[in-house]
């Protein structure tokens, strides 16, 4: 019988090692003559612990991390003996704090199967969703998703029953499922991690969406920054499609439905939705006006459901154990679960799954473990590049859709990225306009010239000239940028610039002064 | 090993050969949408889009050279002109800021000035935010970066 061991395959896991500690264990176990049989998972999410090696004994998997290529003989030694003692031994990952006060309904499986056996994935709950689906039919898929009260994960919250309503009832000679997978903001990871460690959970949520609506055909529109999601997601669809996930008839249906992934190149805005779409006719990422809503016209000019990444990894779950089990978690208008991203300078980052309703600070400081650094948080910037800086003061806010725009932020994709006291941020604020100007497509006035005004003035600011006058000037044209973009990307950088002043009124040089006056 | 062992290896990209990328176009040219698929697979092969195979793309997908240009300059990934042998993709987005990654990035300056072999471009992002500073290095995805971390993985690709 061979030692089984797990090895994340995982990109933050590969970046910091994890093929060379596979190899190194290879090796190792060749020099010992033991038969290893090492599965490549996803990541459990406890970035701090990669490489972080699992070994399957009797009492279950024994985790080991972080684990260096250079300590691999060591810790084979450790785990011929059932998870034997080793400096490194973590236990059952199970049992961390930061993985047992988790509510893992979307990533159940992630970082626990091999993410490219379809028999992994059925074992451990995969397909019950479809299977469920295919019974219902497609009127009581669209209610089930409704009355869970999903909504969109990419950002913007809306409810994804809506939509999905919205383009069944359209009558059209072809339908699509768009999977946003353009995961590009700061901070977040959720859409990589599931596209790597559980592919199938997406494709099965693709594929309810497609019997829901009547589309046969979907695509996958990942970032290019991805190469390990695109090879992930390009060996599990031919996977799929064996298994009757895929192809003429989706999970035994009459029905047909299949996916193709199309690779971005590098612009951010192509994850807003309409320039997705551009982008997959082959055209610049130039964002459409709204309406038509894709849901009427949307790829090539057809009813179109597109949902991010999370969203749509969300139904086979809704499906396979009913709405009320995800509506059930949540508070407000804000139910189910949220993937959270904890990034940046945190102790403890990585993949925090859980209701709605967690407060920021519990998520900083208590899961986090505050700044990595040792020193004090000073801002976090959660919902990525356009979302706001939130002080200290504000971690009472609940985490949910309503809360956070009630404090003139917004929760976005779910990404928390912690700043240190050495943070400045009208630097801060500066980056937020000049990423603006980089990244707009530049359709509209306001964000492609705005942003380009807007670094400017803000240098202004930084290097203290008319320091009262170029605020206001700033304020003014966040206002424009606001109300005046065509997209988030404009409409949105406003969010970051202006809870910075207001916030961090310290950072702007001599508006402190003005403004104690 | 898995499928992820083969991202980071080294590719050598052809000399333009008009032959060989019209057999590219048409390879991807039944896609709906195909433009971009198209400017990927000639950048796969010949490490840019040459400024030659920008009619080939046109009267292939039976649209205009100026929209093939539109396209081709509209997004980051495309380059016109011949890489450099290597190429260091380096984070410069909040997340990797927040844990150094702008000290680093003017390190990485300083120490790339004047280089011929490692090309240095902006990213941002690349999912790997709670291990930053990170880079792709030749595609390969690289974390917990700093100065010497840097130097050693630059070494090695200058061996």
């Amino acid at each position: 019988m061979s030692l089984r061991l797990y090895v994340p395959g995982d990109a933050a896991a590969v970046a910091v090692g994890a093929d060379e500690v596979a190899a190194a264990l290879d090796a190792a176990a060749a020099v010992r003559n033991v038969a290893l049989d090492i599965v490549r998972n996803g990541s459990r999410g406890v970035f701090e612990l990669e490489t972080l090696v699992e070994v399957e004994t009797a009492a279950g998997r024994i985790g080991y991390g972080p684990i260096d290529p250079g300590e691999a003989p060591a810790l084979l030694d450790a785990a011929l003996l059932d998870g034997g003692t080793h400096p490194k031994r973590i236990g059952r990952p199970e049992d961390l704090p930061f993985l047992a006060r988790q509510t893992r309904l979307t990533f159940a499986r992630c970082g626990i199967t091999d993410p490219l056996s379809i028999g992994d994935y059925r074992r451990h709950g995969g397909l019950t969703g479809l299977e469920r689906a295919v019974a219902l039919g497609p009127s009581a898929i669209v209610e089930a998703v409704t009355s869970s009260g999903l909504r969109g994960r990419g950002g913007a919250g809306f409810p994804t029953g809506i939509k999905l309503r919205t383009v069944a009832e359209a009558v059209a000679p072809q339908k699509y499922v768009v999977c946003n997978a353009d995961e590009g903001d700061s901070g977040t990871f959720a859409d990589r991690m599931i596209m790597e460690g559980d592919p199938f959970l997406l494709i099965e949520g693709m594929a309810i969406a497609g019997l829901a609506v009547g589309a046969t055909r979907g695509f996958i529109y990942v970032r290019s920054e991805y190469p390990h999601a695109i090879a992930a997601l390009e060996r599990a669809i031919p996977t799929a499609r064996a298994a009757g996930l895929l192809g003429r008839r989706v999970g035994g249906s009459e029905r047909a439905f299949d996916v193709e992934v199309r690779v971005g190149a590098g612009a951010y805005v192509c994850g807003e939705e309409t320039a997705l779409l551009e982008s997959l006719e082959g055209r610049r990422g130039q964002v459409r006006a709204k309406p038509p809503l894709p849901a009427h016209q949307g790829l090539f000019g057809q009813p179109t459901v597109i949902n991010n990444v999370l969203s749509l990894a969300a139904i086979p779950f809704i499906l396979a154990e009913g709405a009320d089990a995800y509506c059930d978690y949540g508070m407000g208008r804000s139910r189910g679960t949220m993937p959270i991203q904890l990034a940046g300078n945190i102790r403890n980052g990585g993949l925090f799954e859980t209701a709605f309703g967690v407060t920021l600070g519990e998520l900083v400081e208590d899961i986090g473990g505050g700044a990595r650094s040792g020193r004090p948080v000073k801002a976090v910037q959660v919902g990525g590049p356009l979302g706001a800086y939130f002080p200290p003061t504000l971690f009472d806010t609940p985490f949910d859709y309503e809360a956070f725009a009630a404090r003139d932020g917004l929760i976005g994709h779910g990404g928390v990225v912690v700043f240190d006291d050495t943070v400045d941020l009208a630097r801060q604020a500066r980056f937020a306009m000049e990423f603006c100007a980089i990244e707009s497509c530049g359709k509209c006035t306001p964000c492609r010239i705005g942003s380009v005004r807007g670094a400017e003035v803000l240098d202004r600011i930084i290097s203290g000239e008319a320091v009262e006058a170029n605020i206001a000037l700033v304020e003014d044209l966040c206002h424009t940028l606001r109300l005046g973009s065509l997209c988030a990307l404009g409409g949105f950088t406003p969010f970051p610039v202006l809870s910075a002043l207001k916030h961090f009124p310290e950072d702007f040089g001599a508006y402190k002064m003005n403004a104690a006056e | 090993m898995s499928f992820v062992a083969k991202i980071g290896a080294i590719v050598t990209f052809s000399a333009w050969d008009a032959t060989r990328a019209a057999a590219i176009i048409e390879a991807e040219a039944h896609r709906d949408g195909a433009l971009l698929p198209v400017l990927h697979a000639l950048s796969r092969a010949f490490g840019h889009v040459p400024d030659e195979a920008v009619p080939i793309v046109a009267s292939t997908l039976n649209i205009t050279r100026a929209e093939v240009h539109g396209v081709l300059t509209f997004y980051h990934d495309f380059h016109r002109e011949p890489p450099l042998p290597h190429m260091l993709k380096l984070c410069r987005a909040e997340a990797c800021q927040a844990r150094g990654g702008e000290a680093l990035a003017a390190w990485a300056q300083t120490r790339l000035a004047g280089c011929d072999t490692v090309a240095l471009e902006a990213v941002y992002c690349l999912g790997l935010c709670a291990s930053g500073p990170a880079a792709l290095l030749d595609g390969r995805p690289v974390a917990r970066l700093d100065p010497a971390r840097l130097d050693r993985l630059l070494a090695e690709k200058a061996r």
